[in-house]
Parts: C-alpha cells; structure tokens; sequence
C-alpha cells in the first residue's frame, strides 16, 4: 500500500468526520483515495473538495468548532496558504490534523519530496506565539500508526496537529498492518465529550463561542499564558523519539523521517567500514526530544544531522545539547534524496576526519 | 412626575407591545447609533426564536463591524477569519445537516476577501443561509473604500471619490450569485423602515423554511447604512441611501424557489 493510501485508510478507521482538501502533488492520493472508498457510505465521513486550500483549512475550522475529527493535507504550497488558518487553529483551541507531504521549495519549488519545511512546521509557520505538535513518520508503517496518536493529541490538548511527511514516503509502497477500524462517535458522545464545542446552544449551558479574538490586551496575554502552559506540557508528556544502535555509538546521525530511513542504511555501511556510528530519530518534532537529544550528546564523539534542507532541524539539536561536541549538518536540497553512501562520506569528511 | 417602572401595571401581559427576544443578549451593542446592524441582528434573532431553533442553530460571524456579533447573539457561533465564513459554515451543514446554520457578512468579507469562499459556497449549492449587509464601506477599519462603494463615493482610500478607471466598479455580487444553480433563494432587502424592516424578517424566515426544506442556498442582501463612515447623520444617510444606493442595489426578490425574478429598480417605499 502506497503511504498515502494507508494515511487515507487509517483516517477513515480513527472514525473520523470528515475530510477537506484540495488537490497538490504529491498528495493527491489521499483525496482520491478516499473518494473512491465511499467512506460517506461506509461510516458517514463526509469528503470534499474545496475550492483551495484556504477554504479547506477554513473548513476544518468550522468542523473542529463543532467538535467534530476532521483532516485536510496538502504539500508545501498549499500548506503556506494554510498558514492563517492553522493559526486561527491554534488561537482558538481546536483540535485538527493536518498532513503534509512535503516538496521542495520555495515558491512553486519541484514535486520531488524535501524536508525544507521543518520551519514552517515546528515553528509557528502563521502568525503570533503558536505551535503545533508535528510527527515525523519515516514509513508506511508509521503512517498509518500516527493517525489515530495525532487525533488523540488533537482532541487531548485541542490543538492543531501537523503529520510532516514527503513526496517519498508517501509515494513509497510497503506492507502495512492497518489499524482495527472505530465507529464514528454519534452527535450525543460528542456533545458529552466536547463540552467546549458549539454544537447548538443547550437550555442548562451558555451559548458557545468559537474565537481566537481577544481585544482586551490583558485578556489577550492569558490567552498566550494558557497556550505557553500547553505547550510546556506537550513537551513533558508527548515526546517520542528513536535510537538506534546507539548504546555502543561513537558517532551519531539525527535524522527524521525520510533522512532517518537512509541514515539506517548509512548506519550498517559505516560500521561495516568499522566506524561505530548510531542513529537517532526525532519522530516528534515539536515537542523536540530534547533531554533525549542532550543525553546522546553528552557520550557522542561527533554528530551529523542529516536533513533534506540547508539546516533547519540542526538548530533544535543545537539547543538541546549542552556538552561541546562536534555537530555538524549534511543537506540536499531541491528534491534530491541523498544516497547512504555519500552521507557516510560526510560523517568522514565533515566530523570524524574534520 | 417621574415612571414609576417598577410597578406591577408596567408588567402585565395585555400592557406588553414589545420585548426584547431572549436570543439577543442584554448588553449595548458596538454599532454606531443609527446603524443597520442592530436591526439586522434583532429580525434574524427574532426568526430564531419563533422557530424554536435556539438550540438547532450554529452561526459563522465575520471579521468587520459584525466582528463581535456573537457577543450579541444568544447562540453557539464561531467567528470566521476575514471573508472565509462560507467555507466554515460549509463543513459545519455537511456535518450537522439537521442544524441551521447561518453566516453573517460585511460587503469587504464576502465580497472582497472571501469572493471565492462566497462564490463557491453558493455554487455547490450548499444547505445555508448567507446574510450580507451591503454597506458600501469598510466600516471597522474606519471608512475605507469597499468593493461595493458607489462610483463617484468619497472614503479613507479614495478621498476624490471612486475613479472607477483605476479603482473597477461596484460590485454587484448578488447579481453574480442569481444566476449559480445552486442557490434556491436571492433578495435584497433594508432595514431603514419599519415595514423594510418586517420584509427583511420574512426574508430571512424564508430562508430558514428553504434550508428545512433542503432546498440549497437562500442568500439575503441588507442595503444598509454607514453614518459614521459616510459621514453623515443617521437621517440624512438613510436618505443619501435610498437617494443612490437603491438605484445601483435595487431593492426585492431576485431570485424565488430557484427562478430568477426582474428587480423592480428603486423599490424604496409601498
């Protein structure tokens, strides 16, 4: 099964309501997918296609005001037009994910898959003091794991939550084991369980305003105080990273997603040429595992991150780690996947030899 | 002497000749005195109530004046970004269709910034109510020009008047909007008079029976005023209004059961 195919299919067994997009390669799959599979029939999910992608971040918005599960994706352009209403997301609490299959840029850049929009992702990416939780699959697998984990944190923290995947993983056929389907919950459970939603304003409650509008400048600051304390327990409670053969590790290679995927590969190649190196993976983003970032630091002779863009995820390693050991960074751009060999060469190059 | 208003023959039953809807909240509005807005809110409020909808209706405010409008508004609301209350009120209906839901718009949010959210919303013929107060200015960002303001009209960017060579022309979106497929019910209405007032209700009662009926969209245009923006009194700008306004946004049906109607040209009074 294509990565997002098995994105689409697992959205549909979360039980989720609906979905909102528009087309953009190399995503289109999902869409399509999920048109052809009649979720409508199958467990009442709505799919539509909107007429850009500002209207369909608009549309989750007006979905997630409701309490409803809904989803969109896109890839890098018409996740920056997304940004307003990820934004509008964040400020008014509402839980959503978005998925991003990401392309290189910028403008209309190429089709060709590139991790250049880690900045954009981890962030901010709109405007004001916001973040999303971001998760990185490196897999078909993964994928289709992290819809159901990234509707939870959603709904958990009522935030927008990003899926940051790319051309390649997307595109990328493998076999997965897809998740037992859940039912959709009924518009009773939901009222239960999304007190906070404007639903229909009930006798015994006031009515419910959905808002990211505050123009008292005091009121506007507790705002931000509340999302700051939701973003610091985010990163308490939601980190999730990878290590892998780490324990005997000289050196390191950080990497996510589809980076990680050929550093595992590097990582057999280079210690078949006797250089003990391991690889370790963020698969949150934000939250950025940083104590488990610092912890390799401490006993790593060298690090090399390994990213598909001139440095972004590197800053965030830099950040985490307080020892003094080398870190360097390795990147292609402009949709060209490096091979394992030549990032080998890098860690030669760049940290052992350097 | 002064009222005594506290006394119990204020408050019988047969002594009563207006009250106030529970569906408007009992705080002073943010509109400028003189302002259609009031009206507007009071009709669609009133139409709520009587259709005992209170709880079965989800409303999309915009960014303008009508900003706070949920403030107002004694039921659940979201508020839109700026021009993109179709998109949301779209996903809610699809969602919930067995819920009324309404959006609430200045000329700027629909028919500017939201121009392609408003088209299409109208185009798939979504199961929604639009109200659109056509004011011919940006009222909340102090008085700038609209795209619906007349040609010739003096605002905060186009302090000669509308060059409509350089500047386009007023946009006469709901004229656009008639001829989509989908959509069952157009209108334009005021809210200057009394009895303009009452049309604008029924509009809107109308309205909600079409999206009972599931019979796609029913869009009703307010030609309204803008007093602080115009810069005129609240009388001289509802005359300024029906003086040249209604003859570029005439007043009346335009669209009934999905049969286009000719508007009668400047239709102000019986």
């Amino acid at each position: 099964m294509k990565g997002n195919e098995a994105i689409a299919e697992s959205v549909i067994r979360a039980g989720c309501d609906g979905y909102f997009g528009y087309p953009i390669t190399p995503q289109s799959e999902i869409m399509e997918y999920l048109m052809a599979e009649k979720p409508f029939e199958r467990t009442g999910m709505v799919v539509l296609q909107a007429e850009s992608e500002t209207a369909s971040i608009n549309m989750i918005y007006g979905a997630a005001g409701t309490g409803k599960m809904v989803v969109t994706s896109s890839s890098s352009p018409g996740i920056s037009l997304m940004q307003e209403g990820i934004s509008y997301l964040a400020g008014a609490e509402l839980p959503a994910l978005i998925v991003n299959a990401v392309r290189g840029g910028p403008g209309l850049g190429t089709i060709q898959p590139s991790q250049a929009d880690y900045f954009q992702a981890c962030k901010g990416g709109g405007h004001g003091d916001y973040h999303m939780i971001v998760m990185a699959p490196a897999s078909v697998q993964e994928m289709a794991d992290l819809v159901k984990v990234c509707f939870d944190l959603a709904f958990k923290y009522r935030t927008p939550v990003m899926m940051l995947s790319d051309g390649a993983i997307g595109q990328m056929m493998e076999k997965v084991v897809l998740p037992d389907p859940i039912p959709r919950r009924t518009d009773e459970e939901l009222i239960r369980q999304c007190p906070w939603a404007a639903t229909g304003k009930q006798k015994d409650r006031d009515h419910i305003i959905i808002t990211s509008l505050d123009l008292d400048p005091a009121g506007q600051e507790k705002v931000n105080l509340k999302l700051q304390e939701k973003y610091r327990q985010i990163e308490e409670n939601e980190v999730r990273c990878e290590s892998i053969m780490t324990d005997d590790a000289d050196y390191h290679f950080v990497a996510f997603g589809l980076s990680a995927r050929i550093c595992q590969k590097s990582v057999d190649l280079a210690r078949a040429k006797g250089i003990k190196v391991g690889l370790f993976r963020p698969i949150s983003l934000f939250p950025f595992p940083k104590k488990e970032m610092n912890e390799i630091g401490k006993k790593s002779k060298g690090i090399l991150v390994v990213e598909m863009n001139a440095g972004q995820m590197i800053e965030d390693v830099r950040l985490s780690i307080d020892s003094h050991v080398k870190i360097e960074h390795y990147g292609r751009f402009g949709g060209i996947i490096p091979s394992p060999d030549e990032v080998v060469r890098a860690l030669e190059q760049k940290v052992i030899g350097g | 002497m002064e009222q005594n208003y506290n006394h119990p023959e204020w408050h019988k039953p047969e002594n009563l000749v207006y009250k106030r809807t529970d569906l408007l909240v009992d705080r002073p509005l943010s509109y400028c005195p003189g302002c259609g807005h009031g009206t507007v809110h009071r009709m669609l409020m009133e139409v709520i109530d009587e259709l005992g909808a209170q709880d079965k209706t989800i409303g999309v405010s915009p960014v303008g004046c009508s900003v706070l409008a949920y403030d107002f508004m004694n039921i659940d609301m979201l508020g839109a970004a700026h021009g993109r209350a179709p998109a949301l009120a779209t996903a809610i209906k699809r969602l919930w269709p067995e819920r009324f839901v309404f959006t609430y718009q200045g000329d700027g949010d629909l028919a500017a910034i939201g121009t392609a959210e408003t088209i299409h919303a109208c185009n798939r013929g979504e199961n929604i109510t639009i109200i659109f107060i056509n004011n011919g200015i940006y009222g909340m960002t102090g008085g700038q020009m609209a795209p619906t303001t007349l040609e010739g009209m003096k605002t905060a960017t186009c302090p000669y008047g509308r060059d409509v060579a350089t500047m386009g022309y007023p946009l006469r979106i709901t004229d656009l909007i008639v001829h989509l497929p989908g959509v069952n019910y157009v209108t334009r209405q005021s809210v200057h008079t009394p009895v303009n007032a009452r049309r604008t209700k029924k509009a809107i009662r109308h309205a909600f029976d079409i999206q009972s009926q599931k019979k796609g969209l029913s869009f009703i245009e307010v030609v309204s005023n803008c007093n602080s923006g115009w810069k005129m009194s609240a009388v001289q700008a509802n005359k300024w209004m029906e003086e040249n306004m209604f003859p570029y946004y005439p007043l009346g049906d335009m669209k009934v059961d999905g049969v286009i109607v000719e508007p009668k040209s400047g239709t102000v009074k019986e």
